[in-house]
């Protein structure tokens, strides 16, 4: 029962918001989320419960961290030749 | 929500940051200069480590190891026992599905169906208060488990003055404790957690500190998705190489330094620390989660007779003969070492609790295949 799944909420009803997972919607309670939800923002959802709103800028920070270790790592120059080698097969992708 | 919707763009299973991130991982552990394990506590973690086959690509000489990350396989047959006497003795018992299978001493929960007891199987706390409300006359009990971010749920329903004939039977668990027991425990050689991100959305990540400064271990709070982990496995690395036992939170998106005020506001308003005994392990210290003293018309335990000597096996041993679920939370032992694994002990036949739920790290191995070999794969 551990799954925390993000969903966008689609309607709100008092403490009952109605959230779309990717396609499948499901009530969720509103008792015990950290802020105020509204239409249009996601929630990482805990056994039919909302436990945090998820502000979009924050899921740009997570990706930003991620280069921000790789680069503490060593590890930038792969990634900038990841990003030339993924360039390359999309390129291949249209052509074919 | 237009096409940029990162969530839609699953920019968290990008293959080539997971690359580059692998690579970075390989020159950590190069540098510590031997070979070093690390312990994440989460079912969910195992989950997509085992999904998404990420053992595969960590170096050698790095251990990835689940510990004690599965409420329901440290749940104590004695607990599954009190559940059982009371849908044998007539009251409707509401679980999660995953309770169903789990052994008490001599029967589980789907043994008390068996044998005409009532069950039913909820999603949601909220569903459990529900049937109480459709169903008057009838005592409706929620066993209810999980971790201290299950727990909050409960709680939340708690607070809803729920129906007059819905009690809770908590056996939920409070994992900061177990955490303690892994790193207190003489035979470990972990020397780095990862931490659970939704535990961590609930509790804040500042209460790991402690942990990090008296154990000389970091922690780095992490996530779900491949990214989110092989980048803490990274980030905890660059920390065991540097020698900082310091937490990081590499899951910002949902984590925070303090958590979730209100909803740490709801738990501690409903529920208690105590020492209870967890499966296979110990009895932790502050390890399980009980309804305070003023909350007794909601507790299960308190308002309704329990008599579990019908259905209780005093001689049973915690675990089965042949089982090493402790030894395999604890982090000591792999399922592969175990020679009921995969032959008498099967989901559909759980022997220990780790093979009972969907969290249990028998069962998540059992149905991912395990760590594959690649090299052997071609």
């Amino acid at each position: 029962m551990c799954l925390g799944v993000p969903g966008k909420v689609v309607a709100i009803d008092g403490l009952k918001a109605t959230v779309d997972f990717f396609g499948v919607r499901k009530e969720l309670r509103l008792d015990i989320v950290d802020e105020p939800v509204t239409v249009g923002d996601y929630v990482l959802n805990h056994v039919g419960f909302a436990i945090r709103r998820i502000p979009p800028e924050e899921v740009q920070e997570t990706l930003a961290l991620f280069d921000q270790i790789l680069e503490i790592s060593g590890a930038k120059d792969d990634l900038m030749a990841a990003d030339v080698r993924g360039e390359i097969a999309a390129g291949k992708d249209k052509a074919s | 929500m237009s096409a940029a919707d990162p969530f839609k763009e699953l920019k968290f299973r990008d293959p080539e940051r997971a690359r580059a991130l692998a690579d970075a991982l390989r020159r950590n552990v190069e540098a510590i200069g031997r070979p070093v394990s690390v312990m994440h506590v989460c079912g969910s973690h195992e989950q997509a480590i085992a999904r998404f086959g990420l053992r595969a690509v960590l170096p050698d000489g790095l251990d990835l190891i689940m510990g004690p990350g599965c409420p329901v396989c440290v749940t104590d047959g004695p607990e599954v026992d009190e559940a059982v006497a009371l849908a044998l003795g007539g009251a409707r018992v509401c679980t999660y599905g995953d309770m169903l299978r789990l052994p008490g001493t001599r029967l589980s929960l789907a043994d008390a169906q068996g044998e005409g007891g009532q069950v039913d199987v909820v999603y949601s706390v909220a569903q459990a208060a529900e049937i109480a409300g459709r169903h008057p006359h009838q005592e409706v009990v929620f066993l209810a488990s999980g971790f201290e971010t299950t727990a909050v749920a409960t709680a939340a329903i708690a607070l809803t003055e729920p129906p007059r004939n819905f009690s809770i039977l908590s056996v939920h668990k409070y994992v900061p404790a177990a955490m303690e027991v892994v790193a207190e425990s003489p035979e470990t050689d972990i020397e780095g957690y990862l931490a659970a991100g939704h535990a961590a959305t609930i509790t804040g990540w500042g209460i790991f500190e402690p942990f990090a400064a008296r154990t000389g271990c970091p922690v780095v709070v992490a996530g779900f998705e491949p990214l989110d982990i092989l980048a803490a496995v990274v980030k905890l690395t660059e920390l065991m190489k540097e020698r900082r036992p310091e937490v990081f939170n590499a899951y910002p998106r949902c984590v925070t330094k303090e958590g979730n005020l209100p909803a740490q506001k709801t738990l501690w308003k409903v529920f208690e620390q105590r020492d209870g005994v967890w499966r296979g392990i110990a009895t932790v210290r502050g390890g399980n989660l009980d309804l305070r003293p003023e909350w007794s018309r909601l507790d299960a335990r308190r308002r309704l007779p329990i008599d579990t000597s019908a259905v209780r096996d005093a001689s049973a041993a915690a675990e089965a003969k042949g089982c090493i679920c402790g030894a395999i939370m604890l982090g000591l032992a792999t399922p592969t070492e175990c020679s009921l694994y995969g032959k008498q002990c099967l989901p559909e036949s759980p022997v220990g609790a780790c093979m009972v739920s969907s969290e249990g790290t028998c069962r998540i191995w059992h149905t991912y295949g395990g760590v594959p070999d690649l090299r052997n794969v071609g």
